[in-house]
This record gives C-alpha cells, sequence and structure tokens, in this order.
C-alpha cells in the first residue's frame, strides 16, 4: 500500500498531510484490531487442546499368571477413545512382558519410527517391525534401524492376577 | 530498503496490474453530497466475510448430520476454547447483518438512489437481501436442537402451501412432510455449498454496477466538485464498521446463545418460533384464519417481494431531495410500524417455557445439590423414620441428639456399625437397629455426615419423586459410569444439565434402547419399571445445570 502515502509525501501542504495520515493512519488501526480480534480467538479454537473430559482410568487386560517370564504376549483389550464429541469403544492391543523379576511392562503396539505395528521374533528374542526394519530389545530399547526412541509404555500395575493398563507413556515421561 | 521495496512493487504491478487497480478502486470519484449515509453497504460486505468465517471455523468441528450435529455443536460449546465465542459471533452476526441490510435498504429506497440508470444495481441488491434471509432460514436447523427442528417443521410446511410449485419445493426440501436427514443434508447444502458463492456472485456484480453507474449524487451535487472515495470516505465506512464489530463482539461475548435439547418429533409440547426477523411473517399468518391462511403465507410475501424488485419501475420521477420525498418516508414508517407491531404482538403472545411441573422453585431448592448417594439417604431417613426420635436443626426437645450437631458426626464406618447395633458403638443407646444393607446405610451415613444447621431444610424440601429418583439411581449403580452434582465417575456424560440437552420421552426411551438413540453409546439399556422410571426421569431432569465439583 506504498502507493498511497506516496502522494502525501509528495504533496507539500502541511494541514492536510496530518489529516490526510490520521484517516489512513485509523483505517490501518481499526483494521488491523478487528483482524485481531478475530484471528486471535480463532487461533485459540483451532490450537489448544479440547478441555479433558475424563480422569485416567485403569483398563483390566488380563491375568497375568499366563506370562511366561521374558516372553512377550501380545494381549487385546477394550477401551474407551474420546474421539472428539464421540466416546468410541475401540479395540487396542499391548505387547507385555513379564520380565524375570516378576515385574510387568506393557508396550504400545507402534513401532516409534512411523506408527507400524511391529511383532515380536521368536527365533532372535527382538521386536521388530516390518516397515523400516526397527529392532528393540525386549526392554524395549532400539537395537537398530530408524526408530527415534525406545518403544513406548503403558502405564501398569497388577492387582492380584490382573494387569491393569492405563495411559500410553512416551519414554520422556515415564517415571 | 525502500527503493528494493519499491522495485518489487513495481515489479508485481506490471505482471499482475494489481496495484493501479487497487488505485483505481480507491480513488473513484464520489459526489460531494456523500458522507456517512453510504456506510451500509460496506459494512453489509464485511459482516458477509465475518459469517464465512466464522462459518468456516465452526464447519472446522461439526458434522453435518442429525444428531451428530447437536453432539459436536455441543462439543464446540463445552469442550473448546473460545468455541462459544466463535459461534455467538455467527449467531449475532446473522442478526445483524439482516439488520444491516435492511438499514442499506431503506438508506437506498429514502434518497431514491434506485432510479434510472441504477435499476438493476437495486434489484440485484433485493436478491443479495433474500439471499441473506436464506442463510437465516437454512442455518436456523444446523444446530439440530428442538428450536432448530420445530421451526424447520414449520417452514416446509409453509413452503409446501404453495399453489401449483408447493408438492414440488416440499420433494426439493427432502421430505414426504417429515424433516429429517434429507431435509437437513438439502438445507446444510444449500447454507455452505450454495448460498456462499451466489452471494460472492451477486456483491461482485453489485458493486461493480455501483462502480459503472457511480455513487448516486443528491440533486445540487452535480455543481460541487467530485471527492474521493479514499481516505475520508474509507474512514468513515471503516469507523461503522468497527462499531458494527463491536456491537457484534460485545453481544457474543455477553450473550449466551442457547442450545435448547435435542431436536425430538415426539415432544409435543414444544411451542415453535421463528427467528425474530421472521416473526413478522409468523404473526401475518394469524391474521388469515382457515382457508384465508395461503394469503398470508405465501400470497402476500410473494407480493411484497415482487413489489421490493419493481420499486424503480413504480417511481420513475425526478431526483429530489430527501426531505421532498415525503411518500417514500410515509412507506418506510409504515412499513416499520407494520413490521414491529406484527413482531412484538408475536413475541408478546408466546408462552413462556414451562420449568419443570414437579419442582416448587418458590421454596429451597438446596436439595438439588446432594448427591445421588445423599439423596438415598434421604429416602432412608424418611423410611426409617429417623425423625420421630432425632432432631434436626429445630429445638424440639427429642429422645435422640440432634443430628446436625458436629460433635456427633463420626466417620462412616462407625456410623455404619452403630445403625447395625446401636448399643454396641453407643452403649446405653435405645435406638432400634436398622435394618438395611451395607450400601443404604452408607448412603445414610453420607447424608447423616453432610448435615449440618444449615443445611437441614433440604431434608424437609427434597420432594419424594428425588428421593425415589436416587434410590433407583442407586440400585442400578448409575454413579459407576455417570456423575451428579460433582459425584460419580465420567465414562458416560455427566447427567447435570441433562433437562437442558434432552427431552423427557428421549430419556425414557433412552433407558431401554440406549443403542438405538446414540449409536456408539456403551450404557446397557435398562428395564425400570414405570414407577421407577418416571421418578429417576423426574429427578435427573431437575438436576441443576451446573453441579457442585464442576
Amino acid at each position: 500500500m506504498d502507493e498511497v502515502s506516496d502522494p502525501t509525501i509528495s504533496a507539500p501542504p502541511p494541514e492536510g498531510v496530518t489529516r490526510r495520515r490520521f484517516y489512513i493512519g485509523a483505517i490501518y488501526g481499526l483494521s488491523a484490531t478487528i483482524a485481531a480480534a478475530l484471528g486471535l480467538p480463532a487461533a485459540i479454537y483451532l490450537l489448544f487442546p479440547p478441555r479433558a473430559r475424563k480422569s485416567d482410568q485403569w483398563i483390566e487386560v488380563g491375568d497375568v499368571t499366563r506370562l511366561t517370564a521374558n516372553s512377550p504376549t501380545e494381549m487385546t483389550f477394550r477401551r474407551n477413545r474420546v474421539d472428539g464429541w464421540k466416546i468410541n469403544s475401540e479395540k487396542a492391543t499391548a505387547w507385555v512382558v513379564k520380565q524375570a523379576d516378576n515385574s510387568v511392562v506393557a508396550f504400545g503396539p507402534q513401532c516409534t519410527h512411523l506408527g507400524c505395528a511391529y511383532h515380536w521374533d521368536e527365533e532372535k528374542t527382538e521386536f521388530l517391525c516390518p516397515c523400516h526394519n526397527s529392532l528393540f530389545s525386549i526392554e524395549g530399547k532400539v537395537l537398530a534401524g530408524p526408530a527415534p526412541r525406545p518403544l513406548d509404555r503403558y502405564e501398569s500395575k497388577v492387582e492380584g492376577n490382573k494387569l491393569l493398563l492405563g495411559r500410553l507413556m512416551k519414554p520422556e515421561q515415564n517415571s | 530498503m525502500r527503493r528494493h521495496w519499491n522495485s518489487m512493487s513495481e515489479w508485481l504491478d506490471h505482471r499482475t496490474g494489481v496495484q493501479t487497480a487497487v488505485r483505481q478502486f480507491l480513488y473513484e470519484d464520489i459526489p460531494a453530497s456523500s458522507g456517512w449515509r453510504q456506510v451500509f453497504g460496506s459494512v453489509a460486505v464485511f459482516l458477509f466475510l465475518v459469517q464465512a468465517f466464522t462459518g468456516s471455523l465452526l464447519a472446522f468441528n461439526y458434522a453435518p448430520t442429525p444428531g451428530d450435529a447437536y453432539n459436536s455443536l455441543r462439543y464446540i460449546l463445552t469442550e473448546l476454547t473460545g468455541g462459544r465465542l466463535i459461534r455467538g459471533l455467527h449467531h449475532w452476526g446473522a442478526s445483524m447483518m439482516i439488520v444491516v441490510v435492511v438499514l442499506h435498504m431503506v438508506q437506498v429506497f429514502l434518497y431514491g438512489a434506485y432510479k434510472k440508470p441504477r435499476e438493476a444495481t437495486w434489484m440485484v441488491g433485493v436478491v443479495l437481501m433474500l439471499l441473506t434471509l436464506a442463510y437465516g432460514l437454512t442455518g436456523y436447523l444446523l444446530p439440530w436442537d428442538n428450536r432448530a427442528y420445530w421451526g424447520t417443521v414449520v417452514t416446509t410446511q409453509i413452503a409446501g402451501q404453495a399453489p401449483i410449485i408447493g408438492p414440488y419445493l416440499t420433494r426439493l426440501l427432502g421430505g414426504g412432510g417429515a424433516v429429517g436427514v434429507v431435509t437437513f443434508a438439502r438445507f446444510y447444502g444449500m447454507h455452505v455449498l450454495l448460498l456462499p458463492p451466489a452471494t460472492v456472485l451477486l456483491i461482485a456484480i453489485h458493486v461493480y454496477l455501483v462502480r459503472k453507474h457511480g455513487v448516486a449524487p443528491s440533486p445540487g451535487d452535480e455543481l460541487l466538485p467530485k471527492k474521493q472515495f479514499f481516505p475520508v470516505q474509507v474512514f468513515k465506512d471503516t469507523v461503522a464498521i468497527f462499531v458494527a464489530f463491536a456491537i457484534l463482539f460485545t453481544l457474543a461475548l455477553m450473550v449466551r446463545v442457547p442450545l435448547e435439547q435435542l431436536a425430538d418429533p415426539t415432544d409435543t409440547s414444544y411451542i415453535p418460533r421463528p427467528e425474530w426477523y421472521f416473526l413478522f411473517l409468523f404473526q401475518t399468518l394469524k391474521l388469515f384464519p382457515g382457508p384465508l391462511e395461503i394469503v398470508g403465507s405465501v400470497v402476500l410475501p410473494s407480493l411484497a417481494i415482487l413489489a421490493l424488485i419493481l420499486v424503480p419501475f413504480l417511481d420513475r420521477g425526478r431526483m429530489v431531495k430527501v426531505t421532498r420525498r415525503t411518500f417514500a418516508i410515509g412507506v418506510v414508517v409504515l412499513a416499520a410500524i407494520g413490521w414491529g407491531g406484527l413482531t412484538a404482538t408475536a413475541i408478546a403472545t408466546t408462552p413462556k417455557p414451562q420449568p419443570l411441573a414437579e419442582i416448587d422453585y418458590s421454596a429451597p431448592t438446596d436439595w438439588m445439590q446432594l448427591s445421588p448417594a445423599e439423596m438415598a439417604g434421604v429416602a432412608y431417613f424418611r423410611q426409617e423414620h429417623c425423625i420421630s426420635c432425632h432432631a434436626v436443626g429445630d429445638d424440639g426437645a427429642k429422645v435422640g441428639p440432634d443430628l446436625t450437631q458436629a460433635s456427633i458426626h463420626k466417620d462412616a464406618t462407625w456410623m455404619i456399625q452403630h445403625f447395625k447395633r446401636p448399643s454396641a458403638m453407643r452403649p446405653g443407646s435405645s435406638m432400634p437397629p436398622i435394618q438395611l444393607s451395607d450400601a443404604q446405610l452408607n448412603s445414610l451415613a453420607l447424608f447423616l455426615l453432610k448435615l449440618n444447621p444449615n443445611n437441614a431444610t433440604a431434608l424437609g424440601n427434597a420432594p419424594d419423586f428425588a428421593t425415589a429418583g436416587a434410590l433407583v439411581y442407586q440400585a442400578n449403580h448409575c454413579s459407576a459410569c455417570h456423575l451428579v452434582n460433582g459425584v460419580g465417575m465420567s465414562v458416560g456424560p455427566p447427567l447435570n444439565g441433562l433437562a437442558q440437552r434432552r427431552s423427557r420421552s428421549w430419556v425414557e426411551e433412552h433407558f431401554a434402547k440406549p443403542e438405538e438413540l446414540s449409536p456408539d453409546t456403551i450404557m446397557p439399556p435398562y428395564k425400570l419399571a414405570p414407577k421407577d422410571l418416571d421418578d429417576l426421569t423426574t429427578y435427573l431432569l431437575a438436576l441443576p445445570e451446573r453441579g457442585g465439583g464442576q
């Protein structure tokens, strides 16, 4: 819009200039105010996460006595997932490992590279992702391939013989 | 830096001509008499842009099918930050747009600015006004609440009354009489796919025609030197736009746009009313009873539109000063009185929505704040006639202690043991044991522990349906999934404010067939005895909109 103010520079009368400047300044100022008053709420509306609707729940996944130590088992369970304005009941899976000290770890079922489903290779005793050949150890550590971080883990606890899973945590959130 | 900028803008102008075009647009000559009265057109265009912007934002979080539409709009209003503001802007923007478009039209009409050679500009303007009304009509259905549904039922029925084309119109609106998925899809398609490009096109033609013929001069203007559109008139337009925006923003912030109950075609108690700018048409209908109805519903509105379009051909006299256009002023005043009278009558004759008949709002309603378990405790308290031996805050001397005294409050475990074997926990007590299950005794304990002299009135004023309903609620373990007054789980939706969201018949039917009414639900069906169903439903619908702890 430079050409609009150009005539003011070349036109000398000082009184006309100030009045003209006032008009132009007001036009820009008012327009900018309106743009901000619309743009800011719009950005907040689109970028802020929805208000959390529910507290974390523990979901019963299965019986830990049927797990054998150091042999990962894929367990499926149903959980409720909030999807926008809906709550969907959907099938979910976890790779559950009973470790030597009898503690139980549950890994999220997706490779940390690009989200492919990995599986347990019985012979190599490693988790193998078929997409880009990422390899993970039984503790979830990256052994090879492009995966950027260890496998994600569910919050988990054992009550009696029941395994309960909570949220899926990324490694940096692990406590 | 500046030179750099200049050469860049020169390059752009040479390749696109955009700056030359903007300059031509801004330095257009306008008559000396132009001023504040010509700002309405610009304000209308601005409001259209606001509607397009906020409408797009709403569409990003909106599912355009019945049922989902309502839930997604609720999601926008309650879960998304700023959602209420965006919807408020869109809702009030629609009303303001109608106001501004009409003001624009009245201004042009009063000044006779439609006269030769500007007849086409006027006629395109009339069509633009009809489009604005069409937005209002189609957008009204999209929240899919009772207001939307019933308003549209009436509208589509009126369309069906039109002579000859009636049946075709009905079919075009997607109905064999009923408003359902097809009507909804067509209204949505009209609102977001057909009307916006049509409006943009007509605004372009309208503005082109204004530019082609120039802004209409007042008599006497010919002798005065012309003014330029920029910057003074642009400044005035901008100030008017800013004022309109400030009003709109304040309305959106301060006045909450209601979202009523989910549309319920079986709700026979609902009294449909159109949006305020259609109320005068609604009232006109009442002036023509029986077979004459078609006069009010179709004939008169059609004639009025025809007359509006033909205004430039009905009044072909020379341009005169606005103060001498007494006939035009008279027409506007008469129209305003007629419109105002009809609208006021319609508002005055609209019955006030009835609050739930069972609730006595004149009495204290602190019972509404109790949790369902506490409310069930009230039921047991009454059932076991505790009041015959205990005082609750009143000063009558009774055998047992005053239950509102904090000094006798122990923990719930102690209380439950005491209820079972009173003398074991408090030697010498002459209280008989209470024969109830542990869960029931727990409710009683919860309620008694909450008692204090200030809330003891809840005991007296909790209506029977509430205590009975809370018993049913407890027996069916509703709190394992639902939240009431901050107590319970949040697997299912919180039940506070249910009355604002769902109708009675919907709630009752939902107990029996949850998966039919909300397809994604994980709620199991409940077969309740008629009395239990009645009490539970009444209790849930009586819950306050905002429960404690939220």
